[in-house]
């Protein structure tokens, strides 16, 4: 069955970290979406489902998880998207997005996002996982960019190639993580230019901006700086070719206080309006 | 080579370290793996950490580090959250330090605090439904975060001196074994050291013993004064600290 279509969201959102709840309940910091990390609120009770309850009241929340292992071989597991589902309705989300990754095979979750090879294998494996999900949630699946730090000597096609198909086959949605693009485009040497003119813009609905760090001659995906120029240039070249979506930056490790990803935010609106207005006066 | 067995093979790699799947990578693949061996145990790591706050205060990041690495090459994680990452980390401390065994303890509380946190939500019973119970036959429903565990040593002092930033007490054993009951009031956990009478009275209690019945086994060889003096006091601290959802 094919996918309704997804509703795009335009705007520029936060990711909700327990550092900043109080700021989100107590003052209205402008934004125009949050993020939230969907098991942090599969849970039965107490505080976590009562802040998000009060912060779903004042905005629009975007769920995004990293369980769901999309690429597993043995299948999704029924009693993660059932809750994932109970969460799901109970928020109302703009979409519930997850990673191209597998976590974990036959009972071991290694809780990091692992790397798929890019064959026809995977992706008859991924895609018969995303209408499994995409059945149970009774909502399109929208799906993140990895970083990665290895390649598959049997890479049949390109990351982008592959985005591309699995969106075509199954109605599928993507989330744009830019710094991910920059990070896999350095470690692998691919070009991150290329990757953005290859994937399926018009399926795009969100945009993770974040930072990274160098380790041993990989760069890695830390998300604990502000984004870095070259991950802006790339922005500003996906902006030219995105429709409406929803822009976020991540920050996951040394979380500055709220204004400091406010006043961010403020440049990655400004980035994309200059790409907009400069496309207006072309 | 099956995107299965790929996995299989990753899989194993993480968990020992031995490159099996190295010839079914491109290029130089020697960092990247590395990389991956390092974020499983640094993701578990920073998640017993997390959970295991104060137990980690008292041992101090090299002996915390230790025991977590201990735990994690012993017990790679199976389900979907991290949340539930560390259960039997307690078993894992109790055999690191047998002559410790408030270190245990303490992991106990930390585990069992953490659960109670978000645990399932239950509304304590009101004033009004309170005065109307017959309390011989009724039976208690207690709140559903409430779990209680034997102790031998000081932790409770331990863990409130260190969520309070003071210096704690040395540890010692307790003169009597105790129990501490753990729950959630509202949105808060909370934990209290309880005595071997209520300890024994929530026993019952939870296993669905009415009231009226635990009453008489509690009373047991006491004057009736003492009796309903105990009874009394604890029924009203189970109220007071919102332990009671329901009497019918
Ligand atoms: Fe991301």
């Amino acid at each position: 069955m094919r996918e309704p279509t997804l509703p795009t969201f335009q705007g520029f959102g936060l990711g909700l970290r327990p550092p900043h709840y109080q700021d989100f309940l107590a003052g209205e910091p402008q934004v125009d979406f949050v993020e939230v990390i969907s098991e942090n609120f599969m849970v039965r009770g107490g505080r976590p489902l009562h802040v998000l309850d009060a912060v779903r009241e004042r905005y629009p929340v975007a769920m995004h998880g990293v369980s769901m292992s999309i690429g597993s071989a043995d299948g999704v597991k029924l009693d993660y998207l059932k809750r994932l589902k109970q969460l799901a309705d109970r928020v109302r989300p703009l979409w519930v997005s997850d990673h191209l990754c597998w976590t974990g095979v036959e009972g071991f979750n290694s809780h990091d996002l692992l790397p798929l090879p890019y064959t026809e294998d995977t992706l008859k494996t991924v895609c018969a996982n995303i209408d499994r999900v995409q059945d149970v949630l009774e909502r399109p699946l929208v799906l993140e960019n990895p970083s990665s730090y290895l390649t598959f000597a049997d890479d049949e096609m390109t990351e982008w190639g592959f985005l591309s198909e699995m969106c075509a086959r199954t109605g599928c949605y993507l989330l744009l993580d830019i710094n991910n693009i920059y990070v896999s485009g350095t470690n692998h040497g691919f070009s991150p230019e290329a990757y953005i003119a290859g994937v399926p813009a018009e399926r795009v609905r969100q945009v993770h901006l974040a930072g990274h760090s160098a380790g041993r001659g990989l760069l890695i995906d830390t998300h604990d700086t502000p984004v870095p120029d070259p991950v802006w240039a790339l922005y500003e070249l996906a902006s030219r070719r995105l429709g409406q979506v929803a822009v976020m930056i991540e920050r996951d490790d040394d979380i500055p206080p709220l204004g400091e990803l406010l006043s961010e935010l403020e440049i990655a609106r400004a980035r994309a309006n200059g790409v907009r207005g400069r496309g207006l006066a072309a | 080579m099956s995107l299965l067995d790929l996995q299989r093979g990753f899989r194993d790699y993480i968990l020992s370290g031995a490159p099996e799947i190295g010839p079914r990578l491109g290029g130089d693949p020697a960092a990247g793996l590395a990389v991956y061996h390092h974020a499983y145990r640094a993701q578990l790591f920073a998640g017993l950490r997390d959970t295991f706050e104060k137990t980690w205060a008292w041992l101090g990041d090299e002996g915390f580090d230790a025991a977590a690495r201990r735990h994690v090459e012993a017990h790679p994680p199976s389900s979907w959250t991290l949340g539930d990452y560390g259960e039997d980390f307690p078993a894992t401390l109790n055999t690191l330090y047998p002559d410790d065994p408030e270190v245990a303890e303490l992991a106990w509380l930390d585990w069992t605090l953490r659960r109670a946190f978000d645990g399932p939500n239950a509304e304590a019973i009101s004033p009004e439904a309170l005065a109307a119970v017959d309390w011989d036959t009724a039976v208690l429903t207690l709140v559903p975060t409430l779990k209680v565990g034997e102790v031998a040593t000081n932790c409770a002092a331990i863990w409130g001196a260190i969520a309070e930033d003071q210096t704690p007490p040395a540890a010692e054993p307790l003169p009597q074994a105790a129990a501490i009951r753990v729950w959630r009031q509202t949105l808060s956990p909370q934990y209290r050291t309880i005595e071997a009478a209520e300890h024994h009275a929530l026993s019952l209690v939870l296993a669905g013993e009415p009231f009226g019945g635990v009453c008489t086994t509690l009373s047991e060889g006491m004057d009736e004064a003492q009796a309903s003096q105990l009874i009394g006091g604890l029924l009203a601290s189970w109220i007071q600290d919102g332990l009671v959802c329901g009497a019918e």
